[in-house]
């Protein structure tokens, strides 16, 4: 891939300015369901830059399953995006057939890491046999003698790679042989088979317990430097993006509200809602606070902001029309009437 | 080997599959077994209607033939059906409920409500009209019964696809980029197999059945041939004195349809504990 070549050269130390692998713009998506239409995602907003680990963080039914789903193009059939783009690499994914997002895209050029690896595996076959099945769909090398060998072999090196013991006894084995933890190497080893130049991954460590999330932080962290590729990790713990990844991008209610280098946005938050989140962290308060008033429904939403009822600092036209974005220094946006009004004075 | 051991713990479904592969055998050595192999078309008239003896153990009919042989040569002919039947309908109704299951829209919704349809109506009536309106031969007795069996295979294949497309494994293949086509046959398939196999057993034993209904109405095979269903239906005239004439094809269903049913109910307990029967 044109990706990989250009992104394994040696990088220089961060801050790096890269072009984005992935950009999201202005995704507008809705799931019709029995009560009407649920704007689950409204002017998401982002940019992955090659080589970088782009945290994307959100409570819960905030939309992130739903935009890693839209990337990878496996929405459900009544979920309809109604405007933005998704350019990877370049190209729009949205314009692209099924044939074209199966032959290149997924797998190939975008590795998936699902949420729960207990049940990301198919029960009924092999380790070994699905892996394989992958590499050979996506074979660089088809039709190469000894292909099937030396897809092995490959695979066998993955598996020792991600630290899975005894590569060559696991791929005879069921997944219900596996631990949690091991389950989760072998499928970040399913993502990276075919040397993708992006990798999402969707929560993939709230199923596991909290030291074998903190070795599978670190393996990530050194997959990353390795293989050069990017990576899109979703999550809800505010704490593994600080510890795992080099920007953030925080969603709320399915609006994309601020994103910047996660150590500038960390220590000096623009949003109101980043404030409200980061003083819910109990390492940084005493007391137990929480956000007042609950996250709005995805039905009717109101025009504007949609943290702007629970926003302490809420200006009387935040609920009346969207904020524009606002760009800062080294990267940040954040989408606020509050700091556009800072940008313009 | 546990798992055989925990089938083999299983006594019904033991003797089922006993009966199972005694008949498969008997099946397929009928020819060698029979004492008298060219009765199927050959008449021995001054022996017609004699009562089970050493040389006739289960008798002979009306015809002089012996009963004994007939039956044992019914049992390829009744299998061949149940079989042929049971596949056909596995390749009617399986790729059907796969399709309606892996999709909600139109289409799944076509396939449901016609699978409802047939289903409403019972199975022995449908394949009677359906009888009926081919002209009456082994052929169209299969046909018939095909068409009337493949709904049950539909609805039990929609369930399980059902379930399984909204697994998590499901999403992580599309995301990896498998095609429709490969996650419906190469992953959904190989997770619902089991219960088919379940209902496909029990549905031999069925189909058995049926088939023989459909012999002794007449809307099946046609003599000669010594199916089972004809055979009892010709006997109807020489009751009660020559009791042996249906008693014993009679009794070849019976311990048939006892066999897959037994073996069929083994299977279901053995792949799925929940649905454990007490006793």
């Amino acid at each position: 891939m044109r990706a990989v070549a250009t992104l394994s050269e040696p990088t220089p130390p961060e801050p790096r300015p890269t072009e984005p692998i992935l950009q999201v713009r202005g995704l507008k998506l809705s799931i019709r369901t029995d009560e009407g239409l649920a704007a689950v995602l409204d002017h998401v907003d982002f940019a992955l830059a090659g080589g970088h680990i782009l945290g994307i963080v959100g409570e819960s039914g905030c939309g992130k399953s739903t935009l890693v789903r839209a990337i990878v193009g496996i929405l459900p059939a009544r979920a309809m995006i109604e405007a933005g783009h998704i350019h990877f690499l370049g190209e729009d994914l949205l314009g692209l057939s099924e044939a074209e997002l199966n032959g290149r895209v997924r797998g190939r050029a975008i590795g998936f890491v699902p949420q729960d690896p207990y049940l990301a595996l198919n029960p009924v076959f092999k380790v070994g046999a699905q892996l394989l099945e992958i590499m050979r769909w996506h074979a660089p090398d088809r039709g190469r003698k000894n292909a099937r060998r030396d897809h092995r072999m490959r695979l066998v090196e993955l598996l020792r790679r991600v630290q899975l013991p005894d590569p060559e006894a696991a791929l005879e084995r069921y997944p219900h042989q596996f631990s949690g933890g091991q389950r989760q190497r072998l499928v970040i080893a399913a993502a990276l088979a075919c040397a993708p130049a992006l990798v999402i991954a969707d929560e993939p460590t709230t199923a596991v317990d909290v030291t074998t999330q903190q070795q599978i932080l670190d393996l990530i962290r050194d997959l990353v430097e390795e293989f050069a590729f990017s990576m899109l990790f979703v999550t809800h713990d505010l704490g593994v993006v600080a510890q795992l990844c080099d920007d953030i991008c925080v969603i709320y209610a399915g609006q994309t509200v601020e994103s910047g280098p996660t150590r500038d946005v960390l220590a000096a938050p623009n949003h109101p809602y980043t404030r409200a989140l980061l003083a819910c962290h109990p390492e940084r308060s005493d007391a137990f606070v929480g956000i007042p008033g609950v996250v709005p429904s995805p039905f009717r939403p109101p025009p504007g902001c949609r943290f702007a009822p629970r926003c302490t600092y809420a200006l009387a036209v935040c609920p009346q029309r969207m904020p524009y974005l606002v760009g800062g220094p080294a990267g940040r946006k954040v989408d606020c009437v509050l700091a556009e009004i800072g940008a313009a004075a | 080997m546990l798992m055989l051991r925990k089938f083999a713990r299983d006594v019904p479904a033991v003797i089922g599959l006993v009966i199972v592969l005694f008949a498969l055998v008997v099946a397929i050595f009928g020819p060698w077994l029979a004492p008298y192999p060219g009765d199927i078309v050959a008449s021995h008239l001054l022996q017609r209607l004699k009562p089970p003896s050493a040389a006739f153990p289960f008798g002979t009919d009306n015809l002089g033939r012996d009963m004994l042989s007939r039956v044992i040569l019914g049992t390829r002919g009744a299998l061949e059906v149940a079989v042929t039947v049971v596949v056909l309908a596995m390749a009617i109704g399986v790729p059907l409920g796969l399709v309606a299951g892996y999709r909600a829209g139109w289409l799944s919704e076509t396939i449901m409500r016609v699978t409802d349809v047939f289903l409403a109506l019972p199975q022995l009536i449908l394949a009677l009209a359906l009888a009926q309106l081919l002209t009456p031969s082994l052929e169209s007795a299969m046909l018939a019964l095909a068409l009337t069996y493949w709904p049950f295979f539909t609805r039990l294949v929609y369930a399980e696809t059902r379930r399984l497309q909204a697994s998590l494994f499901v999403d992580a293949l599309r995301g990896i980029g498998a095609s429709s086509g490969r996650i419906l046959f190469a992953h959904i398939l190989p997770n619902a197999i089991s219960p088919v196999i379940v209902r496909a057993t029990i549905g031999m034993g069925f189909t058995i059945l049926v088939a023989a209904v459909l012999g002794f109405l007449g809307m099946g095979a046609t003599p000669p041939a010594p199916d089972w269903g004809l055979t009892i239906s010709e006997s109807r005239n020489y009751l009660p004195s020559a009791w042996w004439y249906s008693t014993f094809p009679g009794l070849a269903i019976l311990v048939t349809v006892l066999g897959f049913n037994l073996l069929g109910d083994g299977l279901r307990d053995f792949v799925d504990p929940r649905l454990r029967r007490s006793r």
